[in-house]
């Protein structure tokens, strides 16, 4: 046994604010506890039964007591639910320069793709103090990234991209875990998230390199799959130029207008006649069942590094 | 009372005069014993699970069987001890009395939904024996039906059976509150158990249809291959989880509510005092059992619904909040300048209140939604429901079992044990799941049949307080035992409780009153501690 831990440890990123939230609302409880138990005991004392007390004028207005306990509660809870809301929907919007880093949950591993083709099992490595966007997808049931030391969670639902931002700004090993119950090895499924100085990570990353850019892939399978043959110049069927797509606006041929993100790509080669491109006839075949989610992030990569060629 | 005129108990002593009785008092005494059956097996579950974590390694069980273990303990504990639990206990026991009415308003009903219950509770156990079912017991979707390799259509198929005996008892309840009051017995003179066996039963009626229509079609999906939940048949996992806590938050307070009205019983009658702010606690079980139909998104913040959505979840989840406070300050308030008595019944009832409260704040953690990001899924969750659903629900229903034994039984328990075992189930509880709280912020995930070793201290006392629980929870079942041979026979009135249930004889007779009480007086009357019962021609 290790002694008697009471706090976790903490990486960075929001966990500082957290910490403060979470102290916060130790302060309410504890408060409203020990003044609950406080009235309840010395009640209980004086007005015993055989205890001589001045009973005298019990409380006859008993309305305003409830009134007034009323509104404070509510407006504690309030106050406590705007200050969670708050941290909540900063913690859901990442900054627009974060690395993204691809990663796949099946029964019972991570799996993670770095943009430079790098890729790690039960283990994730990122730079301190840069924002990094995960992409989840998972291959079978649902699992939940968890790092507690981040004070971030994520369930990753199948059958579509989930995605979560976090920025570790202290160096160190932090436990990573799967949060939803999956089946025999849940409890096994998680490893290491090492956060590491800036230099020391282009290191590992050179170490590691040598591979293709995960975009380059993308490209290659862009070809294998065909994808070309109709997308490509000169295809033989009118199909859209993924050039400068990616992160715009796409106009469907059902007048809605969607944004053209991961959740998009993913969706077009899946199911491409759920969201049909405005002029185009919806001649491109589903790829379910064909490609897998390594290649799938791989594709999503290269019409990603297209969408920022074509806008650039 | 020696040689006094046959009661329920006496009337007749076959066994198919208990199997076959429409007699709501045999009716309780049936559930009584199922209840207590199932008790044994969810809690034996738990000692094991205890037993597994009070090492950092997976060594006392294989993985499979550990997951085996906590979707028992769930299962069980949830659809066949809590839900159940008070209502078909001590409630069916005690609304008819309490109204001062023969019977339920349909007493063959009653019976069928005991053998629905029984029924569900065989194909379940089935399953179990046949070894076993690995979903937890929240079956999640498509980890239920694609994944998982246990006998979950049998064990589904047993909990939606049970439903039925919640429906059925749910709408008796409702009837017979509407329809068989005694003379006199206006809506504001009813009991505060009364009002939230009501409450309960309006969501028993309008959830669990809910929760039956879920589990259908979740095998419809396992067995038939009809997609709806599982992404690789079209279907959508998130709906599940929408559907299934469309039921089981409401059931939060299918299994609550019934234990707030024993406490809202227990706290005027031992402080011999009207109870403070009678409408507003009344009318709080109504708002808790509406506000909480709205609420079931607090438990997917992380699971991938709109962000929009989740604000709106954790509002209203601290709406529903503001209701069971209400309660809370009103059993204090009530306290303040009465006549205070400390016996085994109202020890529960503190006991409840202190462990209801932090299982209310600590639920305002998770209803903060940053908060929930880190603690949704781990101990903190668990120990959290355990505050309410443990030391609050099942202290309430000690505590209510305490205090109408003698009516039920027509024996006095033995005072002292009952006290100890009370005093001893605080503290063990605490032992229990108050490490399970820094375990959650700890980040320790549930459902982990191994852990790092850093979390350890806390996981052995945490075990060292169940052992606690579990020598608690024994002591009751045996003093109650030695009390039906060797108690002392009991008064009709041992309490000096104001109620209609205590005008009629310990044990009652088994038409429940001799002459119909015509009520006078609201509830709780009392006159410088002096009781004023509700009916003075009995
Ligand atoms: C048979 C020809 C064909 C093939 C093969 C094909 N596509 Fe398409 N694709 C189309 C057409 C036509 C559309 C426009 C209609 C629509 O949205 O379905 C389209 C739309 C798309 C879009 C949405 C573009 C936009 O402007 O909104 C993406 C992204 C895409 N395809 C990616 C791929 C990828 C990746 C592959 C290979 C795995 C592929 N396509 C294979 C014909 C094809
Ligand atoms: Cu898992
Ligand atoms: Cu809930």
């Amino acid at each position: 046994m290790r002694g008697f831990p009471v706090w976790p440890v903490e990486a960075g990123h929001y966990a500082g604010e957290m910490d403060a939230l979470f102290i916060g609302l130790v302060i309410v409880t504890v408060l409203t506890a020990g003044f609950v138990c406080f009235l309840l005991i010395f009640f209980a004392a004086r007005y015993r039964a055989g205890h001589d007390a001045d009973r005298s004028h019990t409380i006859e207005k008993t309305w305003r007591w409830e009134v007034g306990w009323t509104t404070a509660s509510l407006l504690i809870f309030v106050g406590l639910a705007v200050w969670g809301a708050d941290l909540y929907l900063r913690l859901y919007r990442p900054p627009k320069n974060a690395v993204q880093i691809f990663v796949v949950g099946k029964q019972w591993m991570w799996k993670a793709q770095h943009p430079g083709g790098q890729r790690e099992i039960n283990e994730l490595h990122v730079p301190a103090g840069r924002a990094i966007r995960l992409v989840m997808a998972s291959q079978d049931t649902i699992h939940s990234f968890y790092v507690p030391a981040l004070r971030v969670k994520q369930d990753v639902v199948p059958g579509r991209y989930e995605s979560m931002w976090f920025q570790a700004d202290r160096p160190g090993r932090y436990h990573l875990f799967c949060a939803e119950y999956c089946g025999t090895d849940h409890a096994r499924m998680g490893g290491w998230l090492t956060v590491m100085a800036p230099r020391a990570f282009a290191g590992w990353l050179r170490d590691r390199g040598g591979q293709q850019s995960l975009a380059a892939q993308g490209e290659q399978l862009f070809h294998a799959f065909g994808c070309s043959g109709c997308h490509g110049p000169g295809g033989t069927v009118r199909a859209p130029d993924l050039n400068g797509v990616y992160g715009g606006p796409v106009a469907l041929q059902d007048g809605r207008v969607v944004s053209a993100d991961e959740r998009y790509v993913r969706d077009s080669i899946l199911m491409p006649k759920s969201e049909v491109a405005a002029g185009y006839d919806p001649v491109m075949p589903s790829f379910a069942g064909q490609v897998g989610e390594d290649d799938l992030a791989k594709l999503v990569a290269y019409v990603q590094s297209l969408g920022r060629k074509g806008a650039g | 009372m020696h040689g006094s005129p046959p009661n329920y108990l006496t009337a007749r002593t076959t066994i198919r005069s208990w199997l076959f009785s429409t007699d709501h008092k045999r009716i309780a005494l049936l559930y009584f014993a199922s209840i207590t059956f199932f008790f044994l097996i969810g809690g034996l579950a738990a000692v094991l699970i205890r037993l597994e974590l009070v090492t950092p390694a997976a060594d006392l069980v294989l993985p499979d069987t550990y997951n085996r273990l906590f979707t028992m303990h769930g299962v069980i504990m949830v659809w066949f001890f809590l839900v159940p639990s008070i209502p078909t206990t001590l409630g069916n026991f005690v609304l008819p009395l309490m109204l001062a009415a023969r019977d339920l308003a349909f007493p063959r009903l009653n019976l069928a939904s005991w053998y629905f219950y029984i029924a569900g509770g065989a194909l379940t156990v089935l399953a179990l024996l046949l070894g076993g079912v690995d979903t937890g017991w929240t079956f999640y979707e498509p980890y239920a039906s694609a994944f998982s390799n246990g006998y979950v259509t049998l064990a589904v198929l047993g909990i939606f059976l049970s439903g039925f005996s919640s429906i059925l008892t749910g709408l008796n309840f409702i009837v017979t509150t509407h329809k068989l009051r005694a003379p006199g017995m206006t809506w504001y003179r009813l009991p505060l158990f009364v009002w939230s066996l009501y409450s309960t039963s309006v969501i028993l009626v309008l959830a669990t249809p809910v929760l039956a229509m879920t589990l259908l079609m979740l095998v419809a999906e396992r067995v038939l291959g009809i997609g709806i939940f599982d992404p690789a048949l079209g279907g959508d996992p998130l709906l599940w989880q929408h559907m299934f806590w469309f039921y089981s938050h409401p059931a939060v307070y299918i299994m609550v509510l019934p234990a707030i009205g024993i406490v809202s019983e227990l706290v005027p009658a031992f402080a011999r005092k009207q109870i403070f702010g009678y409408k507003f606690v009344a009318w709080a079980s109504v708002a808790i059992a509406a506000i909480g139909f709205l609420v079931w998104g607090h438990h997917m913040f992380v699971a991938g619904q709109s962000l929009y959505a989740s604000l709106v979840f954790s509002f209203l989840s601290y709406l529903v909040a503001v209701p069971s406070a209400i309660k809370v300050f009103n059993w204090v308030a009530t306290l303040h300048k009465g006549w205070i008595r400390f016996d085994a019944p109202m020890l529960y009832a503190f006991g409840f209140i202190g462990l209801f409260t932090i299982g209310g704040l600590t639920g305002l953690f998770l209803a903060a939604l940053a908060i929930d990001v880190h603690v949704t899924d781990t101990y903190f969750v668990v120990a959290h429901f355990h505050y309410i659903m443990v030391g609050g629900s099942v202290s309430a229903f000690f505590g209510g079992l305490h205090y109408w034994w003698p009516k039920i039984t027509g024996r006095l328990y033995p005072e002292g044990w009952a006290r100890a075992a009370a005093i001893l189930m605080f503290f063990g509880f605490n032992l229990t799941f108050f490490p399970q709280f820094v375990l959650g912020w700890l980040g320790m995930p549930r459902r982990y049949d191994a852990y790092p070793p850093e979390f350890q201290i806390w996981h052995v006392l945490s075990s060292a307080g169940a052992s606690t629980l579990a020598v608690a929870y024994a002591m009751p079942l045996f003093y109650f035992f030695w009390s039906l041979v060797w108690g002392a026979r009991a008064p009709a009135n041992p309490w000096g409780a104001t109620g209609l249930e205590w005008l009629t004889g310990s044990p009652p007779p088994a038409r429940n009153f001799e002459r119909t009480p015509i009520v006078v007086r609201g509830p709780y009357d009392y006159v410088e501690g002096q009781p004023r019962p509700q009916a003075e021609n009995v």
